[in-house]
């Protein structure tokens, strides 16, 4: 059996380092010694597979999941997974976490002084389609503060977790607004040195999925590590 | 094209909220052949400490050495009742406990046969992205020319493979320090 082909691994400066200092429990939480270059393997060209069968095809619209409805403004996050081949993803779980839009989390962790809301987890999953579209329907989640230093607020983000097709393709990301003051100063946000690939993270207000008197939409396109031609062993 | 990775963001403390319904710390299931295992251990900072807010994902073959996904067209059977996938959070102490089959070789650069082997990405508060691993098993005759285990200096190879506990296997996870586990650029 020859070699496989690998998928691509990202551009210098584009993924965060383990260590980032701003980010406080960044610094006991990271590895000091280099990461072992690993060439891929049947092992990490597959992967998990969650299909249809496991879906809760409800679990798109995080606004119907109570009796009532959620507090805050109702919006519509949607978009493409794709690949850095410009190939869409098609049929692959997106799964979602969020504040409530007070910046409170149904987590018993969360001791931010701001109510819960009955009507909202803030959980949420779907698989894109065959164009490796997704849309979730939720309400915008608050900003909420956090202790890493003196006075410090996290941005409005929801976070994102996929698989991708492969192993080497898992990615679990956060997802900010257009506009939001207090992006700048994260340093969640700022642990990427490369500013184009952090401000892709930034959805954008969208007219299109925006739903008349009912919801404002956001666009979020997802790009997963794309696939190398030719063998690694060729190279 | 010039399209890159989306760029990686920490799980934070709250993942539990999202992640959680796909919880799975028993691969096995009734009918599933291959030898059962079951693996704990800890999640350790820098200082030793145990860090509850993590979790692990695994992926791994089944004990025929075959991957519940198309891309692995080798001629050997699939096992119902095994996908190969567990996700596992920490408990309070920062433990994690799974029960598996031990999974048969799959095949390495040019064919050769890799050791038995489970993929682990490592997520929690503090990781700005996932750190990957794998874990090898004891004993086992095919780690002494696995090739990935042979990239890794001889002195820290052995924080892949786990050590008999009792019935079953201990393998911990140390993100930084002196017995500092391998992790992969993946
Ligand atoms: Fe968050």
């Amino acid at each position: 059996m020859s070699n496989i082909a690998g998928y691509r691994r990202p551009m210098a400066g584009t993924q965060p380092n383990h260590l980032h200092p701003p980010y406080a429990s960044s610094v006991a939480r990271s590895p000091r010694q280099p990461l072992v270059y690993l060439p891929h393997t049947l092992s990490e060209v597959t992967g998990p597979i969650v299909g249809p069968e496991r879906v809760d095809v409800k679990a798109f619209d995080l606004t119907k999941q109570h009796k009532g409805e959620p507090l805050g403004e109702r919006i519509v996050v949607s978009g493409r997974v794709i690949d850095e081949n410009g190939r869409p993803v098609p049929h692959t779980l997106v799964e979602i976490w969020q504040a409530n839009s007070a910046g409170r989390y149904l987590h018993k962790v969360d001791q931010h002084n701001a109510p819960l809301d009955p009507n909202f987890t803030g959980c949420g999953h779907t698989l894109t389609d065959s164009e490796g579209r997704y849309r979730f329907v939720s309400i915008r989640p608050g900003e909420y503060p956090w202790k890493n230093h003196y006075n410090a607020w996290r941005p409005a983000h929801i976070h994102f977790s996929l698989f991708g097709p492969a192993f080497a393709t898992r990615l679990v990301t956060q997802m900010y607004f257009q506009g939001d003051p207090l992006i700048p100063y994260d340093p969640i946000f700022n642990c990427t040195s490369d500013e184009k690939a952090r401000n892709r993270l930034i959805s954008q207000f969208d007219w299109e999925s925006t739903i008349p008197e009912q919801a404002l939409g956001y666009k979020f396109d997802i790009i997963l590590n794309g696939r190398d031609s030719t063998p690694w062993e060729n190279k | 094209m010039s399209l890159v990775k989306t760029t990686s963001q920490t799980v934070g403390p709250y993942f539990a909220i999202g992640l959680t319904w796909l919880n799975k710390s028993d691969l096995t299931a009734p009918g599933v052949s291959g030898k059962k295992v079951t693996i704990e251990g800890r999640l350790l900072d820098a200082d030793g400490k145990p860090i509850p807010d993590g979790l692990i994902e695994v992926w791994q073959a089944n004990s025929h050495g075959k991957y519940a996904h198309p891309e692995d067209k080798q001629d050997k059977p699939l096992e119902k009742g095994f996908q190969g996938f567990g996700r596992i959070p920490m408990d309070g102490n920062g433990c994690f406990r799974f029960t598996t089959i031990q999974p048969g070789p799959v095949p390495g650069p040019d064919g050769k046969p890799q050791a038995p082997h489970i993929l682990v990405s490592v997520f929690a508060r503090g990781m700005l992205d996932r750190l990957v691993t794998r874990i090898y098993f004891p004993d086992e005759p095919l780690n002494n020319s696995d090739f990935v285990l042979n990239l890794i200096e001889p002195a820290r190879r052995g924080t892949l493979i786990a050590r008999k506990k009792g019935e079953g296997l201990e393998w911990n996870i140390v993100v930084q320090g002196p017995e500092e586990t391998v992790f992969f650029n993946c």
